[in-house]
């Protein structure tokens, strides 16, 4: 167990009504949206379990939506989501699961339709405490944390891939915490997913996007 | 300065002749690696946001998203002629807790479902004994240290331990606060928290339609008054003869026997009163006519 810091149990400081259901929730939606560059026109959360009954009352929606519209979870303007959503034209749906019972209680996918009508999908778990786990994107089985700072690098699952995100983190001098490989299949997309100490400078992530390899590369802080 | 129980928070205490709260910024120096100034900012600003919300609460034009609260802390500080210190510690944890479940910002101390008993009781204590903003800051490491010896030893989470857990945990770490705030010895100070957690104990977590709205508001609002009470007897040198480690391992287990249906999961106690189901339905129409 890691050391337990005074601001775990005086805070963390946040929205209510509830850190799984509302801090949570919103962290899942503003991971997801880091991963799509550019405006999103309209987003479809599905929800299970917990959140499919309690939303409402939770707050969960308007943390939802929050989340995508990049606020952050003490931002006082989560109360007014749906209304901010509706000046900011984003398009937003709502839809209930009651019946999966394969999933984690506190569950929602994602979809998101990009500027260009290209549509994303991430599924996310508040797991308690305002903890949260990424658990696929874009229909790849992945497994982040929305701790700290999350560096995912999408590219070709071909040799050398990794070597090359690796001599880069060395060259910039940044300690990888942890790292984790998931691809679709033998030599389709791939994601590497590293959690590190520190930023990763715009420098870096240019040099990792310049590998043929290398189809995206994204930073999450949270 | 490491300590994981409060017998070694007690010797780190005496052998150093420091205060509980200034062992915690030490711990959390170390820890963190992170200077004293900053930690001290950062606790500022947990203190200013309890203020405010004690604030928009007593202000009384608050209606929580389930509909079952709010505008009761404005009610309880209109209807009392003299406020005492009690009263205003019940009124403003209560506020806090219509500021949680209408979506304003507040400080989980330790959890968002007992935001209002640390506010309700410090900002009445401040208010009572004049102590200054830097005070309370500094008393807030004191509570914190009380709730991360119990979520190293138990849990402060209602899923997992009930209500006690907790709520309780916020008392015994308000209770303890308010014993260094008034002079009290580091041994006073976990004396109180021993005490509110052995009055609290066996409280179960039984929110009315799953929402951090009835019972949880009223429980806020008394268990910062056991809070006060407890730490006046420990102020007033009455013997605590159960230490505090072993009343926080009898907390975990009295939790770990406690039913799932009253953990959190709204299906035993007052969430499964023929009322609390009436209310519920109600809530999940009006909504479903939305």
């Amino acid at each position: 167990m890691e050391d337990i810091s005074v601001f775990d149990v005086i805070g963390p400081n946040m929205i209510g009504p509830s850190s799984s259901h509302t801090a949570g929730a919103l962290k899942i939606a503003l991971m997801a949206r880091h991963l799509v560059k550019g405006p999103v026109q309209a987003v479809t959360f599905r929800l299970f379990g917990s959140f499919a009954r309690t939303y409402r009352g939770h707050g969960t929606d308007r943390a939802l939506i929050a989340g995508i519209l990049g606020f952050d979870t003490e931002d006082r303007r989560i109360r007014d989501a749906y209304e901010l959503a509706e000046q900011a034209g984003l398009k937003v749906t709502f839809e209930v699961d009651t019946q999966d019972q394969d999933v984690h209680p506190n569950t929602v996918r994602i979809q998101l339709v990009d500027g260009d009508g290209r549509v994303h999908s991430v599924e996310g778990s508040s797991i308690g405490g305002g903890e949260v786990v990424l658990k696929r994107l874009d229909g790849v089985a992945v497994n982040i944390s929305g701790s700290g700072c999350t560096l995912l690098v999408k590219h070709i699952d071909k040799p050398g891939a990794l070597a090359y995100i690796a001599t880069c983190t060395s060259q910039w001098n940044i300690n990888i915490a942890a790292l984790a490989m998931h691809r679709e299949a033998r030599g389709e997309t791939a994601y590497a997913e590293l959690t590190i100490d520190s930023p990763a400078p715009s420098s870096m992530l240019d040099a990792l996007r310049a590998h043929p390899l290398v189809t995206e590369v994204t930073q999450i802080i949270i | 300065m490491k300590f994981k129980t409060g017998a070694a928070l007690l010797e780190q205490c005496e052998k150093n002749h420091i205060t509980i709260s200034e062992a915690m910024i030490r711990r959390e120096m170390e820890i963190s690696g992170t200077e004293r100034a900053v930690i001290l900012e950062r606790m500022g600003r947990a203190w200013q946001i309890m203020k405010d919300a004690v604030q928009e609460g007593r202000e009384g034009n608050l209606r929580s998203i389930g509909g079952l609260i709010g505008g009761e802390s404005k009610k309880l500080l209109d209807h009392i002629s003299s406020r005492s210190l009690m009263r205003k510690a019940a009124a403003y944890a209560m506020g806090v807790l219509e500021v949680n479940a209408s979506m304003g910002l507040i400080v989980a101390a330790p959890t968002a479902g007992s935001s209002g008993v640390i506010p309700g009781v410090f900002m009445s204590v401040q208010e009572k004994e004049n102590f200054t903003d830097e005070q309370m800051m500094l008393a807030l490491f004191n509570a914190g240290a009380v709730g991360y010896l119990i979520t190293q030893n138990a849990t402060v989470a209602g899923a997992e331990g009930g209500c006690q857990a907790e709520i309780g945990s916020a008392a015994a770490m308000a209770a303890s606060a308010v014993v260094e705030l008034m002079g009290g010895t580091p041994e006073q100070c976990l004396a109180a928290a021993s005490d509110v957690i052995s009055s609290m104990l066996g409280l179960v977590c039984d929110p009315v339609a799953g929402l951090v709205e009835i019972p949880c508001q009223k429980r806020n609002a008394t268990a910062a008054c056991n809070a006060l009470i407890c730490a006046e007897m420990a102020l007033a040198g009455i013997a605590s003869p159960i230490p505090f480690d072993e009343m926080v391992t009898a907390m975990y287990r009295v939790g770990c026997s406690i039913p799932y249906e009253l953990r959190e999961t709204a299906l035993g106690g007052v969430a499964a009163t023929p009322t609390a189901c009436a209310l519920c339905d109600q809530i999940l129409c009006a909504r479903n006519n939305k």
